[in-house]
């Protein structure tokens, strides 16, 4: 069976961000690029499926030749493939879902990972876009895995504890973190994914349904009052809390 | 124009949640600045409170009733909203973003050929069309988005939207009980955190960070919770340390937050931390070092020995 993992290429989370000047999308410039962080719990769960029931694991990226960084990263920690499906435009999530879903479909994937959010465009909806486009199964937000036969059993988060999920094959599953512990990738590893071949395919392009209209920056927040430096202060702190706050 | 408004209300253990009647309250502010009509639908077994939703602006509330259907079902779910979607051909659906509705919404979207904008934190509506805000990169940029699709799914970010109270109205609840409903992706059981309020719902949050020294320290960022009825949370590095769980996460790769108030104990106030959290309302931040980042977006701050400041906190909340 074949199990795909998509992986998305993402400003790393300790990266200053500030608006470009089309006040459109973000400034690159010196921003450094990683792993989305939630695609490592999938790349780790796709190895370890692999590693349960056999077959061939492809990893498949959308985006432009940056993205081959990630996908390296894939390779390394033991992805057998993978796939750029080549395209520098901003997409929304729908026309990105389509993009990957016509991938997935092509490979004729039926376990197929996502990270349950990318940390740039934050929508968090992809990995269930894909699913209803393939008629798929989806489980979102798995702290937890199981797969027996073409049965599934997953854990999700949820507010205040975590709902057991029971599914079956063909089926998409997005990684939280908590899911697993994502393996650092070997020497080996590394120097075998340097010398594998990405392929490159060129997505339909697909009309976008949403349109960013301005990118701006969060009003920023006015320092406050230094109210002391010891248990002195504590009074007047609660006091604020409940006369000038009332939040408590 | 588009003239029909749905809201999907997320019901667990039979009752309402929160972030849906904020949802269906800022449907119908939309509805009064223009003709949209304004309808609610939900889906599980016996709930409470149907009725009253007309209270919020629902003009009408049908209830897809099955007993399977009381814990959550993405298939039947996305089975049952869809076709009554279809069913009144609604233009525009909203969900509460929470993680039954992030997990909803899309399914539904791609059916209907919806585009979809997720995790709203603000709607205004310009000649005509609705512009909403969303936070993208933890909330490190803000981007305003339309949709140009016919149909349009929105979900809102909980605690943000105000409910406010219920004009008293109720309507009569239409009830749809479903035969067979799509199974295929089931919730056999919830396995519920021990009596402790969820970070992503509290109104008062308690975080600690590596401030405080070790995990056998966190029982006064418990202590503190308790006595202010809060959810505890934590910072990345303490999570990763394996202090704490990371359900309790705070931040870019944890949960994002928006609380009335947003306690940081011992939290230098990483970029990524702020991230998840700036949004809150009100900020208070206690950090032996003055020179620390989080003291630059809280509102009130205390420089000094967390180990002295908390039990004094607690002793003087409860008096």
């Amino acid at each position: 069976m074949k199990i795909a993992v998509c992986v998305s290429h993402v400003p790393d989370t300790a990266a200053k961000i500030s608006v470009g000047s089309n006040a459109k999308t973000i400034d690159k410039n010196g921003v450094t690029y990683v792993v989305n962080p939630y695609d490592e719990f999938a790349i780790e769960e796709a190895l370890k499926s692999k590693e349960k029931i056999g077959g061939e694991t492809v990893a498949i990226s959308l985006g432009g030749d940056a993205n081959k960084e990630s996908l390296r990263k894939a390779l390394a920690m033991g992805i057998d493939n993978a796939v750029l499906l080549k395209d520098e435009s901003e997409r929304d999530s729908l026309s990105t879902a389509k993009a990957l879903a016509e991938e997935i479909k092509s490979q004729g994937a039926e376990l197929v990972f996502f990270g349950k959010q990318s940390v740039d465009y934050d929508n968090s909806i992809v990995g269930q876009l894909v699913a209803e486009i393939l008629g798929y199964n989806s489980v979102s937000v798995a702290v937890a895995f199981e797969i027996s036969g073409t049965n599934i059993k997953a854990e999700r988060e949820i507010e205040g504890g975590k709902e057991v999920v029971e599914t079956s094959l063909p089926a998409v599953i997005t990684a939280q973190k908590g899911l697993n512990e994502p393996r650092y990738p070997s020497l080996k590893g590394m120097m075998a994914a340097k010398k594998k071949e990405i392929a490159e395919k060129q997505p339909a392009a697909i009309q976008n349904f949403v349109e960013v209209v301005s990118m701006k920056k969060p009003a920023s927040k006015q320092a406050g009052k230094i109210i002391g430096s010891d248990a002195s202060a504590v009074p007047e702190l609660i006091r604020l809390l409940k006369e000038e706050a009332k939040v408590i | 124009m588009a003239n029909k408004i749905l809201v999907f209300i997320e019901q667990r253990n039979g009752k309402i949640k929160k972030a849906s009647l904020e949802a269906l309250k800022a449907a119908s502010e939309l509805s009064a600045k223009n003709s949209f009509s304004v309808e609610a639908v939900t889906v599980g077994n016996e709930i409470e409170g149907l009725a009253e939703l007309a209270g919020y602006g629902a003009q009408k509330v049908t209830h897809f009733k099955n007993a399977s259907l009381e814990n959550y079902s993405t298939s039947g779910y996305t089975e049952s909203v869809l076709n009554y979607a279809k069913e009144i051909d609604a233009d525009i659906i909203f969900f509460a973003n929470t993680t039954l509705g992030k997990d909803l919404a899309p399914h539904i979207a791609v059916k209907i050929d919806a585009g979809i904008a997720a995790d709203i934190t603000a709607l205004d509506f310009q000649n005509n069309e609705i512009i909403a805000t969303r936070p993208v990169y933890a909330g490190k940029t803000l981007i305003d988005v339309k949709i140009t699709s016919a149909k349009k799914v929105f979900t809102l970010r909980p605690n943000l939207f105000n409910a406010g109270a219920s004009n008293g109205d109720s309507v009569e609840v239409n009830i749809v009980n479903v035969e067979n409903p799509n199974l295929s992706v089931k919730v056999t059981e919830i396995k519920k955190s021990e009596g402790k309020l969820d970070v992503a719902e509290a109104d008062i949050i308690v975080s600690g960070g590596r401030g405080m020294k070790g995990p056998e320290h966190f029982h006064l960022v418990e202590e503190l919770a308790d006595a202010l009825g809060a959810a505890t949370g934590a910072s990345r590095a303490v999570v990763d340390a394996g202090w704490r769980s990371h359900s309790e996460q705070v931040g870019q790769t944890g949960k994002t937050v928006s609380p009335n108030l947003y306690i940081a104990l011992g939290i230098s106030g990483a970029i990524q931390h702020v991230a998840g959290m700036r949004s809150s309302k009100y900020i208070v931040a206690v950090n032996k070092d003055k020179d620390a980042p989080i003291f630059q977006i809280a509102d009130y701050g205390i420089v000094g020995d967390i180990f002295e400041i908390v039990p004094a906190m607690i002793s003087e909340i409860k008096k």
